[in-house]
């Protein structure tokens, strides 16, 4: 009776192709919702794992989280040197991994760090050294497949942290990386970071750091005064945003700003971007970041409790989207049944003829009810195949997708159960039409029928 | 007795239709139901097919109790013993004139048999339609589908309500051969209701039926 209900659905392959069709997209919404709900929920928190704590310059503390924890954001300032010291020297604190933002290579950050960076995610040396040397760098395992990088090659680094030519700076051509090392894949953001020393980072935007000398400053023309302004909100570089340079210069490392330490400073310093920090023990989870925005100019945040935020945020337009793509899919079910209806009266006669020529009433209440449930499956498989279709066309052609970290062609097993559910939803929407086999009076319906 | 019918009557709301209807026919004891139109050969068959339930009489089909079967009972009869062409009704739309034809045969033999549906469609000049849908054929076409779709399965008995009223005086001598010849060697008996008289020269017994009511045996 197969064959029967797919001659049926044949007989009228436009109505067929549209509910497929309707199905396919409610169904493709679906899978793309848990992907991402799914693949980003683990990714926030695979990424943020092992940090406690991020210090950075004031902002939001999302964007501090975004920045230096995801790769994501700009970062919302710099903080001194002298900051890593500070929390180094606190007995509740395990570990602290500075981070140097400002740079990009081919949209890929170059992060200036330690190798505690390494330590956090997991990371090893696949191939070649750490960096050791100024101008050394590291690249993450797809960063290295994407450059088809090897060992002692050279690159520019560009300013700013995303690789558009509109928003990227000039290239720092004055100072190439050599790559020294190729990082094995961790499956988390360090995949996708080119690591160097925070030494490096200052070399490449002229702060002397060897000997304390400020007359680079202005080289690339990042001459600011650190003024008034800029110590009382803690945005170093505010004034920026009026100049040619843009958005990115936010990033810049080393650039002047504010000491939050010594309330005032004028002139270039060797800064950091934002520093990484895991406890020692729990008690450091109270006091560390009390003292922190209390006692400096520099704001503490807690992935876990942004991750959460987010996620919290991001689940409530999921979850909208989600009930949205139900009702779809409910719409779904509803014109296969008013297609279903629709055929049905014409095809009375065909049902009774069916019965006389032996064909019980479950056998063609169960070969329409089929007709629903293989609408619906191919409408579900439809939309399968599409979600993960567009996650991997939107993995290539959107960098922030990419950036994510989504795997196009991971099957969730809630996959399985959207699935069933719409099979279950086809099948719903064939009973009434069915169930007319029941009522059908033989004599009168074959003496109609023409 | 392959068919056995005592003392039939059917009335509708609107009034009788049979009345006091007695058969007997065995094994190849081929039958013409003649009479004109409102005479209840439509009725009739209906009854003999379990479609309707009689009010008063029996109907024994095989030696089994038609008359007092009851839903899938009837249903189940009907499969084992009783191949039907009907009037109007003649193929299922959604397939092809050969895929009703091994449709028919499933449900009625448990089995497909291309090859004597392919010899069935041949005797009956169709041979050249079988892909077709049933909108497409012509009516006669239709109709010699229609006996061929009855015969597949190789009844016991074969009714035929008008099997030849679409067609021409030759396709109609053709169908009316083709069913004998048929009926001859699966052991199939047939009652062809018509109002016809033509197919009185080809058919050995007939059966007349007369408005309202009143019905004539000649052996
Ligand atoms: N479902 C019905 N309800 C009420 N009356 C009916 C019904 N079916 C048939 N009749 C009546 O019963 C009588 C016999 O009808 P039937 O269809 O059996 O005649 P028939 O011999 O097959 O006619 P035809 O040659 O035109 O097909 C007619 O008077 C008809 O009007
Ligand atoms: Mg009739």
């Amino acid at each position: 009776m197969i064959g029967l209900a797919f001659a049926y659905l044949r007989a009228h392959p436009l109505t067929t192709a549209l509910n497929i069709l309707l199905l396919g997209i409610a169904v493709t919404m679906l899978v793309l919702l848990l992907q991402f709900g799914r693949q980003v929920g683990d990714r926030l928190e695979q990424d943020a794992a092992g940090i406690d704590l991020v210090v950075g310059a004031k902002g939001s503390p999302l964007q501090l989280i975004l920045s230096s924890v995801f790769h994501v954001d700009q970062p919302t300032g710099n903080i001194p040197l002298s900051s890593q010291q500070l929390l180094k020297r606190d007995p509740a604190v395990e570990r602290v991994i500075p981070l140097a933002l400002g740079d990009n290579f081919r949209g890929y950050r170059i992060v200036g760090t330690d190798e505690g960076l390494l330590g956090l995610y997991g990371g090893s040396i696949e191939m070649g050294s750490l960096f050791d040397a100024p101008l050394e760098a590291v690249l993450g395992a797809s960063v290295a497949a994407e450059m088809k990088a090897t060992l002692g090659q050279k690159f520019l680094g560009s300013h700013g942290l995303s690789g558009d030519a509109e928003n990227g700076g000039s290239d720092h051509d004055h100072a190439a990386f050599e790559t020294v090392g190729i990082l094995a894949p961790t499956g988390t953001v360090l995949d996708r970071l080119i690591l160097t020393s925070v030494e490096s980072v200052w070399d490449v935007h002229g702060i002397a750091h060897d000997h304390g000398s400020q007359e680079h400053a202005d080289d690339d023309g990042h001459a600011h005064e650190g003024d008034a302004h800029d110590s009382a909100d803690g945005h170093a570089h505010d004034d920026e945003h009026a100049d040619d340079h843009g958005e990115e210069e936010i990033a810049a490392v080393g650039l002047p700003g504010t000491n939050p330490l010594q309330a005032r400073s004028a002139g270039p310093q060797r800064e950091l971007t934002a520093l990484l920090v895991q406890y020692r023990n729990a008690s450091a989870a109270i006091r560390v970041p009390a003292m922190i925005n209390r006692q400096t100019e520099m704001q503490a945040a807690v992935p876990a409790i942004e991750t959460a935020r987010l996620l919290s945020l991001f689940g409530a337009s999921l979850d909208g989207a989600r009930l949205f793509a139900w009702l779809l899919a409910a719409t779904g079910g509803l014109a296969i049944f008013v297609a279903l209806l629709n055929v049905a009266r014409a095809r009375e006669g065909d049902l009774a003829l069916l019965r006389v020529m032996g064909a019980g009433k479950m056998r063609i209440f169960g070969t329409i009810l089929l007709e629903g449930v293989l609408t619906a499956a191919a409408g579900a498989l439809l939309g399968i195949a599409a979600a993960h279709l567009l996650i991997g066309l939107a993995a290539n052609a959107f960098a922030t997708i990419g950036d994510l970290g989504i795997e196009p062609f991971a099957f969730d097993p809630l996959e399985g159960v959207i699935f069933f559910a719409v099979l279950g939803i086809g099948a719903v929407a064939a009973v009434i039409p069915a169930a007319r086999i029941f009522s059908i009076d033989l004599a009168r319906t074959l003496a109609r029928a023409t | 007795m392959v068919l056995e019918i005592r003392g039939l009557a059917h009335d509708y709301f609107s009034g009788t239709a049979l009345s006091q209807i007695d058969l007997s026919l065995g094994k190849g004891q081929h039958s013409l139901l003649l009479g004109p139109s409102g005479s209840g050969k439509t009725t009739l068959i209906n009854l003999i097919c379990g479609l309707l339930t009689p009010q008063c009489g029996t109907i024994r089909i095989c030696g089994e109790d038609m008359g007092a079967a009851r839903g899938s009972e009837a249903d189940d009869i009907r499969r084992r013993h009783v191949g039907i062409v009907f009037q109007t009704l003649r193929l299922v739309s959604a397939l092809s004139l050969f895929d009703n034809l091994l449709l028919a045969q499933r449900l009625q033999r448990g089995g497909k048999d291309p090859a004597t549906a392919r010899a069935l469609v041949a005797a009956l000049g169709i041979e050249h339609r079988i892909k077709a849908r049933p909108a497409e054929l012509s009516q006669g076409e239709a109709q010699r589908a229609a006996i061929a779709r009855a015969l597949v399965g190789e009844p016991a008995l074969l009714v035929a309500d008008e099997p030849t009223s679409a067609l021409d005086g030759e396709n109609m001598r053709r169908v009316a051969d083709l069913l004998l010849e048929n009926a001859e060697r699966t052991g199939t008996t047939l009652l062809i209701a018509t109002h016809d008289e033509r197919l009185k020269d080809v058919m050995p017994n007939v059966v007349e039926l007369t408005p309202p009511g009143a019905q004539r045996r000649v052996a």
